[in-house]
């Protein structure tokens, strides 16, 4: 049950991108089209649960038994670096299929402050490996769940008569802004 | 080869025509997260200006000895360098700030804004003109902070700073210091400094007509 509420909360209740603020920048530049939005997604679900397992594993392997707190974040910072390069690889050589849809945005995830955000988020609050890992695909699951919603109202808003000087990023932000009020409606949920 | 611009204008320009925030567009994630008051947008701002000062210093000095493949790396971890001293420091001398500003802290070696600098201008320019030109940012940066996290907290609680500023028959927006207030602010403000930058634009181009 635990794990479920985790999920939702960072699904829906603390979506990383409308509530916490994180991964923006992509979240603007590649929210243009929904295609693209959904590959977009699923490689982030999948860097952040690779991340959450390894960053699980770095801090209570290495860094808390040797009393290393301080260098969490250039270590998080490397693992996430090369964990994406590494991922990169390895689906290169098993699914070129895989590869071609995710290809260009994996190396744009390194940085996705979402990611790292994920990983700092969960050694704060002190979650177990299960645990680290529901909240990485919840907090996975939110991120595409907002980039989706946002690339199919941004797909409506080519035909729309927007003021020139709103045009892009700052019309993209009010329609956030909005999106950000709607999903205020998930708080009473647990 | 580059026309060399002068000294003051690598301050300068961080200030209005390349600002981080409204014309280049960099740095998002902790501008919307911590200005829900002006202190905290101006605590990230100096933080923020300490590491990009320091790390395109840094970069700047040791830009010959690096070899290009490993640049990023590099960088990323100069960067992070220093956001570890800025978090413990914060930590030490100021934790209710640093709480406040939760993860926010940390994060600021991912803000893309410091490494733009650091690849586009500290790895191609001698260490006065990085020092410069990360202080100029910085500030922008700083300015930029100051006036989303104000603008929210006046029409949020009605104080900026904690000094009450608005009378009491103002009724308060909630909204302006939920995350949604984040995004719709920062969207009109660019938004009305798009409209600025093309009047004024248009302004200097009837002006040329004019005296011709």
């Amino acid at each position: 049950m635990d794990l479920i509420i985790i999920f939702i909360g960072a699904a829906l209740i603390n979506n990383f991108v409308l509530s916490y603020f994180l991964g923006i920048c992509p979240f603007i530049g590649v929210s243009s089209k929904i295609s693209s939005a959904i590959s977009m997604g699923l490689a982030v679900i999948f860097v952040m649960t690779i991340t959450s397992i390894v960053s699980w594993l770095i801090n209570h392997l290495i860094l808390i038994p040797y009393h290393l707190e301080f260098l969490t974040i250039p270590s998080f910072i490397l693992v996430i670096a090369s964990l994406v390069q590494f991922v990169e690889m390895v689906i290169k050589k098993v699914s070129s299929a895989i590869y071609r849809a995710l290809g260009i945005f994996l190396p744009l995830i390194t940085t996705n402050c979402a990611i790292l955000g994920l990983a700092l988020f969960a050694q704060m609050r002190d979650y177990t490996l299960i645990e680290s890992i529901f909240f990485a695909l919840g907090a996975g699951s939110g991120f595409t769940l907002a980039l989706v919603i946002m690339a199919g109202i941004r797909e409506e808003l080519e035909l729309a008569n927007v003021p020139e000087p709103f045009q892009g990023a700052p019309i993209t932000l009010i329609v956030a802004g909005l999106l950000a009020l709607t999903f205020m409606g998930f708080a009473g949920i647990i | 080869m580059k026309k060399q611009v002068s000294l003051h204008y690598e301050f300068l320009k961080g200030l209005w025509e390349i600002n981080p925030i409204f014309k280049q567009i960099l740095g998002m994630c902790p501008t919307l997260a911590v200005t829900v008051s002006a202190i905290n947008g101006l605590a990230m701002g100096l933080a923020t200006t300490f590491v990009l000062i320091f790390s395109s210093v840094i970069i700047s000095s040791i830009r010959k000895i690096v070899p290009n493949q490993v640049r990023i790396a590099t960088f990323i971890l100069i960067i992070s360098t220093f956001v570890t001293i800025v978090d413990l420091v914060m930590k030490a001398k100021f934790p209710e700030l640093s709480k406040a500003l939760g993860p926010f802290i940390p994060l600021i070696v991912v803000n893309c804004l410091i490494l733009g600098r650091a690849e586009a201008f500290a790895s191609k320019n001698n260490i006065l003109r990085s020092f410069l030109d990360a202080f100029g940012n910085g500030t922008g940066f700083l300015i930029a902070l100051l006036i989303l996290g104000s603008i929210r907290e006046l029409l949020g609680t009605r104080c900026i700073f904690g000094f009450q500023i608005l009378p009491d028959g103002f009724s308060t927006l909630m909204v302006m210091i939920l995350p949604a207030g984040a995004f719709l602010t920062l969207g009109l403000l660019l938004g009305f400094t798009n409209a600025y930058t093309k009047w004024k634009k248009e302004k200097s181009k009837k002006e040329i007509l004019i005296t011709n």
